[in-house]
């Protein structure tokens, strides 16, 4: 046995004091208490909120966008697609780059190196280092395998048509959804409906686990238009020559299938690529034969001409005085700057005489007036669902002056859009009936539009129509070799701010080939300044050549000789305005 | 046979029964949750371990009486090694808390962990009768000048387990009750003087515990996400391995000072009351040793070091689930880092050794 130093030590027969001990006891109990009761309180009672806390730091519901649907000419040649592209986000915290690495992803980037190195150095957690790359780019900047970059993939809209249908299609925005035309008319079909997956992300936003599908997504379906793509390319090619040739502010032209009501061709100028949209400005964007309404001038002369045949005021080869050259209607007076004498009712038409088409339309009664241009769809929105589609001006009949119900028969005082003017030819190009029009293409076209005018009627207005093409009519540069053509031309003063200015809208609107009308097309260019402004010099020729290439694409039955008749040093009549 | 018997009760002759049940126990969940939290540092944890429990075996052997030779030389380096670490100390995470050795890096301010129960228990056996109020001052010089060097790397976790372990034993030694309340009403009048020190990234520290939610991506992150853990844990826990928090790395520092989050989102509410229960075991058993113990050193030094433990793991579960400003602290026996478990393997020796000499008498 051995004794141990500090046997004797007085402390060790007096325990710690009891107070310390309770003391001691009493920490130790408080605290346990305290964290047991923490304990309970965020996971007993609190367990519900912060679970559902939780997930929603770590539970995602995802949509999976449906592709956007292809639009497609009527032939099935593709105008607008969708096409999968790849943009490159980063973690910048994450994304430590060696400078050879930060080079490297710089060059194939096409990007400057100090940009990526301010882009990485964000404060942020997310940063786009470049948006919508091509798949195969993409793939090769994953192949690097670089810390911290992200892909996402998304869609990018492609119109391979450009700037031939820009006006057409419209575009989409950066969410993919339609801003303008036919991308926006008919954007519900084209966008189908996205799906959604829950899925769980980590803190990094990586997807960890794909846990359910909740819903499929519906792909978009395609939208096959009525347009045809190579038509379309004609008449864009020649308008834009004419909007160059006579300096022209801008101008429009449509092209409709007279049996179908189809539209085939739509083109306005200016234009734009809507592949890049950079530099685009407001003027680009207009679609005028649709938005815009012009004072259409002489090219409303054949319906007060028929309207007369019609309720018999007046036959083919009635006689009517238009010499002096002028009319007096209360205080105004309508003049032809260029007098005639004693005319036809056809030439009236075909010289384009404001006496003329005067005298008959006071013949009648301005509610018959109104009913017709009603029926002919003035006035009134073609419902074609296209974005900003405008009715035009078309007052009540009840208001009507003798002078506006005269100045409305040649085409002022009433505003129509072209595409208006070009359904309204439909009467003549058809036998007297209209159709619906349609920017997608039919399968069962309507046999039978609504009548407007009488089959013979129609037969006689179109003869009378032919005769303004031929030598001795307004527009015999409208004259297209191989067809029988018929149309009339359009110069109308603009209207700015009130009153008539010394700016000019050109217009012809005609069909051919007249023995089994199938196309319409109408043309509109505003403010040509080259010298020219009769409709008859400036839109009538490229109704010749639209319409000649158009009809021979479609291989349509030639019905007259390929050389236009020509009488030797004569001028076209001028129209009056 | 026999003489492989004889060596393996020569092996565990020093260790105690219950204490040593309940370290094997916290170690076992340890490399549960590592196993959960951080797979890849299991065969790491492992080697810590057989460490820790080498050197608890070998500081069970160690008698009270030869300890106290080591105190004072023990203190001495650790405040050496401390002006060593102000002057030439590592930075890392702005804090200079380590020692480059060249063949490996020390953080001496974890030695104090164990020199300040030992130095003061032995200070206070030297002036064994009735120590007078010029000891309690010399007791309190030899706590704050280490203190003040670790408060100043800064490192706040650290410092507060050492004033912690220093005034368990000045308490223990029979700090008059008078002093304790003086004190306590002194501290909570110095509050506003204490808080003019505090680092600014202190001071947000508990300013974030008062409302983590103002700034839930920046300083409250830490604390949301713990609670978030916690809570959606719920009674039974989401299962071992299946806690979303934890395994989507929502959860910060999850394998060190937050594995209480991991282990209380996988096991839930019954794992947090058996783990506080095994808590309590040990510093029932700690403070069962402190009481029989046969030296007033041994009893001062074992009540420190058990209420250590128990400071351990009530500030880190504080901090966890939200009611106590994030320090440094890890969780004892369970939160990964080698440093922490062998000090308090050290304890845990330290205490089977004092249970084991309480006789007066050597038998």
């Amino acid at each position: 046995m051995k004794a141990i130093k500090f046997s004797r030590n007085p402390l060790l027969s007096e325990r710690l004091p009891l107070w310390r001990r309770r003391l001691v006891l009493g920490v130790l109990l408080a605290g346990f208490t305290v964290l047991v009761g923490r304990s309970l309180y965020l996971q007993g009672i609190n367990n519900e909120f912060l679970g559902d806390k939780g997930r929603a730091r770590f539970e995602r519901v995802i949509d999976i966008s449906a592709t956007r649907g292809r639009i497609t000419d009527r032939h099935g040649d593709v105008v607008a697609v969708s096409t999968p592209v790849r943009s490159i986000w980063a973690i910048p915290e994450d994304t430590k780059l060696t400078p050879s690495q930060s080079r490297d992803l710089a060059q194939m980037l096409d990007m400057d190196v100090r940009e990526l190195n301010r882009k990485l150095a964000s404060e942020r957690d997310f940063a786009y280092v470049k948006r919508q790359l091509p798949p195969e780019l993409a793939d090769r900047i994953t192949a690097l395998q670089l810390p911290g970059l992200r892909q996402k993939n998304e869609y990018r809209r492609y119109y391979p048509s450009g700037e031939v249908m820009a006006h057409i299609l419209g575009f989409t925005g950066v969410d993919d959804a339609g801003q303008e035309g036919i991308e926006l008319a008919f954007n519900t079909q084209l966008t189908g409906k996205p799906g959604s997956r829950r899925i769980i992300k980590d803190r990094r936003g990586n997807v960890v686990e794909d846990v359910e599908s909740i819903s499929q997504p519906v792909e978009g379906k395609d939208i096959v238009l009525s347009m045809d793509s190579k038509i379309q390319f004609i008449a864009y090619t020649y308008l834009r020559k004419a909007i160059e040739e006579h300096r022209a502010k801008a101008g429009g032209i449509v092209v409709l299938d007279a049996r179908s009501g189809e539209v085939l061709a739509l083109v306005n100028m200016p234009t734009y690529n809507p592949n890049n949209r950079v530099k685009l400005v407001g003027a680009q964007l207009r679609n005028r034969a649709l938005t815009d309404t012009f004072e259409p001038g002489s090219t409303m002369k054949p319906f007060a001409a028929a309207l007369a045949l019609e309720k018999g005021k007046a036959r083919f080869n009635t006689p009517i005085q238009t010499a002096p050259g002028k009319l007096t209607i209360g205080t105004a007076t309508i003049s032809d700057a260029h007098p005639h004498g004693v005319l036809t009712v056809a030439q009236v038409i075909q010289k384009s005489s404001n006496v003329g088409i005067s005298k008959l339309a006071l013949s009648m009664t301005p509610a018959e007036m109104w009913e017709m241009f009603d029926a002919l769809g003035f006035g009134t929105t073609l419902k074609l669902g296209f974005p900003g589609e405008v009715s035009g001006r078309l007052r009540p009949a009840k208001t009507w002056k003798p002078i506006e119900q005269a100045t409305m028969a040649y085409g002022h005082g009433i505003s129509v859009t072209l595409m208006q003017l070009a359904r309204a030819y439909q009467a003549f190009a058809r036998d007297g009936d209209l159709t619906p029009l349609s920017l997608t293409r039919l399968d069962m076209p309507p046999a039978i539009g609504k009548q407007v005018f009488s089959t013979q009627t129609a037969r006689e207005v179109r003869a009378m129509l032919e005769l303004a093409v031929l030598p001795g009519g307004t527009a015999p540069k409208a004259q297209v070799p191989g067809y029988r053509a018929a149309g009339k031309t359009g110069t109308a003063h603009k209207l700015e701010g009130g009153a008539y200015a010394n700016k000019y809208v050109a217009s012809f609107v005609g069909f051919a080939p007249v023995s089994d009308p199938r196309l319409i097309i109408a043309i509109m260019v505003d403010e040509p300044s080259n010298g020219k402004h009769y409709g008859g010099d400036v839109a009538a020729p490229v109704f010749s050549q639209v319409m000649g290439e158009s009809l021979r694409t479609l291989g349509v039955e030639s019905d007259a000789p390929q050389k236009p008749l020509q009488v030797a040093n004569a001028a076209p009549v001028k129209e009056e305005m | 046979m026999n003489i492989l018997r004889n060596l393996w009760l020569r092996l565990i002759a020093p260790i105690d029964g219950p204490l040593m049940l309940m370290t094997a126990l916290l170690a076992l969940v340890a490399l549960g949750m590592m196993a959960s939290a951080s797979p890849e540092r299991i065969p790491n944890q492992l080697m810590n371990l057989l460490v820790a429990l080498t050197v608890m075996r070998v500081m069970a052997q160690i008698p009270p009486q030869r300890l106290m030779h080591f105190a004072l030389p023990v203190y001495l380096i650790g405040i050496f090694l401390l002006v060593g670490v102000a002057l030439f100390g590592d930075i890392s995470k702005g804090a200079r808390r380590w020692l480059n050795l060249g063949f490996m890096r020390i953080q001496p301010s974890e030695l104090m962990k164990i020199a300040m129960p030992l130095i003061l228990a032995w200070f206070f056996q030297k002036h064994e009768t009735m120590p007078r109020l010029r000891d309690y001052a010399v007791a309190t010089l030899l706590l704050l000048i280490p203190l003040a060097l670790i408060a100043r790397q800064p490192d706040l976790g650290t410092a507060i387990l050492v004033l912690a372990a220093g005034f368990y034993v000045i308490f223990f030694a029979g700090l008059p009750w008078k002093v304790l309340i003086g004190l306590a009403v002194s501290a909570l009048a110095a509050a506003p003087l204490a808080w003019g020190l505090l680092h600014d990234y202190q001071r947000n520290r508990i300013l974030t515990l008062i409302d983590p939610e103002k700034d839930p991506l920046g300083k409250g992150f830490h604390i949301i996400q713990s609670t978030i853990a916690i809570g959606s844990g719920g009674i039974f826990g989401k299962g071992w391995g299946l806690g979303s928090q934890a395994q989507l790395e929502f959860l910060p520092e999850r394998h060190t000072d937050f594995i209480f989050a991991v282990f209380s989102e996988e096991i839930g509410l019954i794992g947090n009351l058996a783990l506080l229960i095994l808590y309590a075991l040990l510093i029932t058993r700690g403070l069962m040793i402190s009481a029989y113990a046969a030296t007033l050193f041994g009893r001062l030094l074992a009540g420190a070091i058990t209420m250590i433990f128990f400071t351990y793991a009530f500030v880190n579960m504080g901090m966890v689930s939200g009611i106590l400003p994030v320090v440094g602290v890890p969780l004892p026996f369970i939160s990964y880092g080698g440093t922490a478990l062998v000090t308090l393997c050290i304890g845990i020796g330290i205490l089977m050794s004092i249970h084991k000499n309480r006789m007066l008498v050597q038998k």
